[in-house]
């Protein structure tokens, strides 16, 4: 049983390559780890898209909907209160605290969506074992890969990466 | 402290005074003044702040004890330093996240040596200006009652007034505002768990960065999350100043009851919170080297934006005084006599100095890179910009219809106490943040390091 192999680069673009040679030989380029966003890697890995913003749009609706509907009830139905002769439904000023509460609905569910989507939080991770994994937050770019399930395909994904100029090949084992 | 990344004053790059700045550079210049020691500058700020945080508490607990007469407001001026401050301060609040956001979405790749402060900006700025109409009220034990919660009295809130729109437009902002800055924050956060070498510092952090590990799948979502809160807080913003221009347009006043109170009000804001912005990034790079971070170049950008806003101010006080007039109001056109010769007049034409007159300058290249006249320029913006909140409260209410109840206002001690010890606290919560947070976003700056082939 091998398990999948992680490797340590320099550059980002010389992750890059590598990750076109892994594919080239039939390998599964599974995630990949950089200090910061690169550009057409997530096109790169066949990343999921994610239904953040539909359901952000969803929360932000909801929420309005619900405060408008209180701002209504209120007014209308449990509080009726003649103020200057206003209607008591007076629906132009009620947008307002709907439209407010509506964007920050949208941006927590966002958030609770980012978190659920990512599986985080989550404070411990069998990458973290790896030695001088840390960087991945600093300076290296780490890729995750596999091959089929035998030692003469584990072979040759360790060599296809060292090939393309990977520093450190290690194996990740599952807890 | 030692500069990591050497200033170069010839540099290669656009956005970036340097020859290299690695991955590991950019992080190091970031994160080395928060494991260092904190320097003698820093208590020294410290101490210099801490009386000031005093004297704001024991102020509120004064107003708290007598109520607000201790204050220069009267039967005829009742609003005063409170309501200016609020204004001014939420002002100053809008602008981190409308510069971060706006910037963002239009891929200013500048943005990000100043966006991760401007952003801190807001949340300390917001905190400030939602405390000041609670204890403007009457009876500030009351404040609650602008929540609607099932009470026993089977009251509701008026969703009518100014006051309860305020109350959501802050929270929802100050809410919303901490989201944004926390979600660029935490891949920031992951390095810092990474670096740091004592336990407490690698739980704190670890525990804030919810275990990020940058993979590409993570950074995906995040960049999607951040894009579309920025899309978001655009019109949040607007909205929450133009609310807090409502405050005063929606009522019946002269001078106060103007269609373009709220975009004007928006517009203010940007421009007093770009000239605070100035002000700190001039604080946060001589104070954490970030010389070649924040370079000449970022400055001069963020004066040319000060010099556009200076233009629309004085386009829209021009507007002001041509509707008072053209509208042929009797009361309308006394009033803004009064503006230019009543009992305000010094101020009204210090304020058309600070906000007009004197940003002019900044038409010349030279000015807008010297440093020294950028501060001088930005400080009497702010000066400026407040004179124009409370101007605006001053001169309607000292000018009203009634010419019988005409009075002016006059400082106490406690309204300079409101005025002077809040800007302690916004120096005191800075001062905690640049010790605590890096203070510039780092993942933003190695992607633009990349980008400028500085790497």
């Amino acid at each position: 049983m091998t398990g999948p192999l992680l490797a340590e680069f320099r550059d980002p673009e010389t992750m890059l390559h590598a990750i076109g040679a892994v594919k080239r030989h039939r390998h599964r380029a599974i995630d990949a780890f950089t200090p910061y966003p690169i550009e057409g890697l997530a096109e790169e890995l066949d990343v999921a898209a994610s239904p953040i913003r539909i359901i952000m749009l969803a929360g932000g609706l909801l929420v309005a909907a619900f405060a408008f509907g209180l701002q209504w009830y209120s007014a209308v139905i449990d509080y009726p209160l003649n103020s200057g002769g206003r209607p008591l439904n007076s629906w132009q000023v009620f947008v307002l605290v709907p439209f407010e509460v509506g964007i920050f609905a949208a941006a927590l569910f966002g958030v609770i969506a980012l978190l659920r989507s990512c599986g985080l939080p989550r404070l411990h991770h069998p990458l973290f074992e790896v030695p001088g994994f840390e960087r991945a937050t600093q300076d290296r770019y780490f890729l995750l890969s596999s091959s089929e399930d035998n030692e003469q395909a584990a072979r040759d994904l360790r060599d296809v990466l060292q090939s393309a100029g990977a520093v450190v090949v290690t194996e990740v084992r599952q807890p | 402290m030692t500069a990591v990344l050497e200033q170069n004053l010839r540099p290669p790059h656009r956005w970036i005074a340097g020859t290299r700045a690695s991955d590991v550079e950019i992080t190091q210049a970031v994160t080395e003044p928060l494991f260092q020691p904190a320097g003698k500058a820093w208590w020294f700020a410290l101490l210099a702040t801490l009386p000031l945080v005093l004297w704001l508490f024991g102020s509120i607990e004064w107003l708290f004890y007598r109520g607000i007469g201790i204050w220069g407001i009267n039967s005829t001026v009742v609003w005063g330093v409170a309501i200016a401050n609020y204004v001014w301060w939420i002002g100053i609040g809008n602008a981190g996240t409308l510069i971060s956001a706006m910037l963002l979405l239009t891929r200013q790749r500048w943005r990000s040596s100043i966006n991760r402060f401007a952003e801190a900006m807001t949340l300390f700025a917001v905190a400030i200006a939602g405390v000041m109409p609670i204890i403007h009220l009457g009876r500030p034990i009351y404040a609650y009652w602008l929540a609607p919660y099932p009470n026993t009295m089977a009251l509701w809130p008026q969703w009518r007034s100014a006051l309860v729109w305020d109350f959501w437009a802050i929270i929802s902002y100050l809410l919303f505002s901490i989201l944004f800055w926390y979600v660029s924050l935490i891949p920031d956060l992951a390095t810092m768990r990474d670096r740091t070498r004592t336990r407490a510092g690698q739980l704190l952090y670890g525990a804030f960065a919810l275990g990020w590990r940058g993979s590409a799948a993570h950074w995906r979502r995040l960049q999607t999350l951040h894009m579309t809160m920025a899309a978001l807080g655009v019109p949040l913003v607007c909205s929450v100043h133009s609310i807090v221009g409502l405050d005063f347009a929606a009522s019946l006043m002269p001078g106060w009851q103007e269609s373009i109170f709220p975009p004007y009000f928006v517009v203010g804001a940007m421009y007093s919170g770009f000239a605070m912005v100035i002000l700190l990034a001039v604080g946060f790079r001589w104070g954490l080297d970030l010389q070649s971070i924040i370079t000449r170049r970022h400055f001069e950008v963020m004066a040319r934006i000060l010099l556009m806003a200076s233009i629309v101010m004085g386009y829209s006080y021009a507007t002001e005084w041509l509707m008072g007039w053209y509208g042929g109001k009797q009361s309308e056109r006394s009033l803004v006599a009064f503006e230019f010769t009543g009992s305000y007049a010094p101020l009204f034409w210090a304020l058309l100095f600070c906000n007009v007159a004197l940003p002019q300058a900044l038409w010349f290249p030279r000015v807008r890179r010297s440093l020294p006249t950028l501060v001088a320029i930005a400080i009497a913006i702010n000066i400026g910009m407040w004179l124009e909140r409370i101007l605006i409260v001053w001169n309607t209410l000292s000018h009203d219809y009634m010419p019988s109840l005409w009075r002016t206002f006059h400082f106490t001690f406690w309204d300079w106490s409101l005025l002077i010890s809040p800007l302690g606290l916004f120096a005191f919560l800075f001062l905690i943040f640049v010790r605590l947070v890096p203070a510039v976003s780092m993942f933003d700056m190695r992607e633009l390091s990349h980008r400028e082939g500085a790497a």
